[in-house]
């Protein structure tokens, strides 16, 4: 097995209208992994994964999947893929069993074990009992998880999920990470692509970042927020303050009476700060980051 | 993929395209029924009582083989054409273009599904012609053969129009305006020799009269054209048509950008 699940070389992508999507770029996933890409809207992400996943042509480049090149090796390297699109793609009249097993007859699997995957994917994804139902009877949780089903009822290596929490609750997110969690302990490398960057920071351990055609990141998520110089921490005070102490190596200033802000010095740790707000007698109740980390790093990175 | 998968995937088209229009028969299957009905009716009976014998037939009989086709020719360019431009319109095309099925099992999956369609229809069209008047068979074979060749001809047809259709506008234009004329000017009402001769030429030039010309002679033993010349400009047609169409899918005209 190569030690790599993905690997993207000098990849373009100019569309008709002369739109330069993706500019040379390169990135390789490790099997085993679970990567985040991450951009802003028509940074090149959906046009990356439509290459890997032969809806979109490519202009020049190569992309590898567990070692099998698309162009050379076609029919394996889509074996070893599943993808799950950003907008739902089903027949909206045809029975939701019956899409899953048509995608595994696509994939060659004989119309028993199709029956038998059909049943263990949609058992595991919650659907068994929609299984009669059209993904117009669906709610939009369900057809999330229904595209998840068809992405994996060919047992593929490497998940490709192209927002796939986008417009979902929170119950019906936490239970889709968790699923995300389990595919990904069982071997399986993932590709996730997001706009919520909690979601990344929560499920990914390599992040790439993608702007304007450009992997301007390619790196690990640790390293990714070692970046981060400074950050802002939000207090919930026991007593009320009249003003914001002064502190050492720390700027404070009061939201309210209760409530304050304090951006520490890189070389300070949070147990001397803690200290100094001991030794001052301010009591700390909660406490919590202003900002979510990497979605300060990010505007950071695709603003320059 | 291994021939057994494809033949798997293959299957699965099929069955797809078979589970599709059976489940819409009401806009499938039974409106060419009442169609021909009325034209054996109208044409068959209250005019064709009117009208003497052509080459030796009874105008209901010798319009009979023309009707048939005329059904396979819009069912299977119809069922191909919806089919795949719903596919593309729901985008659930997807699912093929990403799975490892060669170009030659999505268009032959397809055009699978034309074919049943079209013979289907055909077959109940034929048995609706019984209640108004005898059917012959002159040539089994040459008429299976006819009707497996026009229903691949007309399901690639269908094909090439979804692959530029974007709009359901699109998908009817070319049934309203090309192939409904071409239908009716293909000698399903009468024969050739009965035209002045600059007509007749003209109508040489239109492809269906070949189809409909040979599935008479399957029918009743008569025909206006060689048939191999029949046999032969069909073929040549599906080929034609055939490598378009994989042409067209193979680079993802109309499916990828």
């Amino acid at each position: 097995m190569p030690s790599h699940a993905l690997v993207i070389e000098d990849l373009v992508k100019r569309y008709k209208g002369g739109l330069l999507a993706l500019d040379h770029i390169s990135l390789k996933v490790k099997r085993g992994d679970f990567y985040a890409l991450l951009g802003p809207n028509g940074a090149g992400k959906s046009t990356t994964i439509g290459i890997i996943c032969s809806l979109i042509n490519k202009t020049s480049g190569r992309v590898q999947v567990y070692g099998h090149d698309i162009d050379q090796d076609f029919a394996a390297a889509k074996r070893m893929i599943g993808l799950v699109p950003q907008e739902f793609n089903f027949n909206s009249f045809e029975p939701i069993n019956e899409i899953i097993s048509n995608q595994a007859g696509y994939y060659g699997i004989s119309p028993n074990l199709a029956k038998e995957r059909t049943e263990y994917t949609l058992e595991k994804l919650g659907l068994w009992q929609k299984r009669k139902n059209t993904p117009r009877e669906l709610s939009g949780g369900m057809k999330r998880r229904l595209m998840i089903a068809r992405a994996l009822v060919h047992d593929p290596q490497l998940l490709i999920l192209d927002e796939p929490t986008a417009g979902v609750d929170i119950e019906i997110r936490r239970s889709i990470w968790e699923l995300l969690q389990e595919l990904n302990a069982e071997g399986r490398s993932i590709i996730l692509t997001t706009h919520y960057l909690e979601e990344a920071e929560y499920l990914c351990k390599n992040v790439g970042i993608i702007n304007q055609g450009k992997i301007i990141i390619d790196t690990s998520l640790r390293a990714l927020l070692d970046q981060l110089k400074q950050e802002t921490f939000i207090f919930y005070l026991q007593d009320a303050l009249a003003t914001a102490p002064k502190l050492e190596n720390a700027h404070a200033q009061l939201s309210d009476e209760r409530t304050l802000e304090i951006t520490p010095n890189t070389t300070l740790s949070l147990d001397e700060l803690f200290a100094e707000l001991h030794n001052l007698g301010i009591r700390v109740r909660s406490m919590r980051n202003k900002s979510n980390r990497l979605e300060e790093l990010f505007m950071n990175l695709v603003s320059k | 993929m291994t021939i057994i998968e494809q033949l798997i995937a293959l299957r699965t088209l099929f069955l797809r395209e078979i589970y599709r229009f059976s489940r819409i028969w009401v806009q499938t299957i039974v409106p060419p029924i009442i169609m021909v009905a009325l034209y054996f009716i109208i044409f068959g009976k209250l005019i064709g009582s009117q009208i003497g014998d052509v080459k030796g037939f009874s105008y209901i009989v010798y319009i009979v083989p023309g009707m048939i086709m005329m059904s396979i020719i819009t069912n299977s360019y119809a069922n191909t054409v919806s089919s795949f431009y719903s596919c593309k319109f729901q985008r659930h095309i997807e699912e093929m273009l990403v799975s490892p099925m060669p170009t030659y099992i999505i268009i032959w999956g397809f055009v699978s599904g034309g074919v049943a369609r079209g013979g289907l229809i055909g077959l109940a069209v034929s048995l609706t012609a019984t209640l108004f008047t005898e059917i012959h068979v002159y040539h089994v074979w040459l008429l299976l053969l006819v009707t497996l060749l026009t229903s691949i001809l007309f399901s690639l047809a269908g094909l090439v129009n979804a692959v530029y259709a974007n709009s359901f506008d699109d998908i009817s234009l070319i049934p309203t305006f090309v192939l409904t004329p071409l239908t009716y000017l293909g000698g399903i009402f009468y024969s050739i020799d009965m035209l002045p001769p600059f007509w007749r030429e003209l109508s040489m030039l239109n492809p269906i009269l070949y189809m409909v010309d040979a599935f008479r002679l399957g029918m009743l033993g008569v025909s206006d054209i060689d048939p191999l010349l029949s046999l032969s400009v069909i073929s040549a047609f599906v080929i034609v048509l055939y490598a378009v169409v994989h042409l067209l899918i193979s680079r993802g005209v109309g499916v990828r950008s």
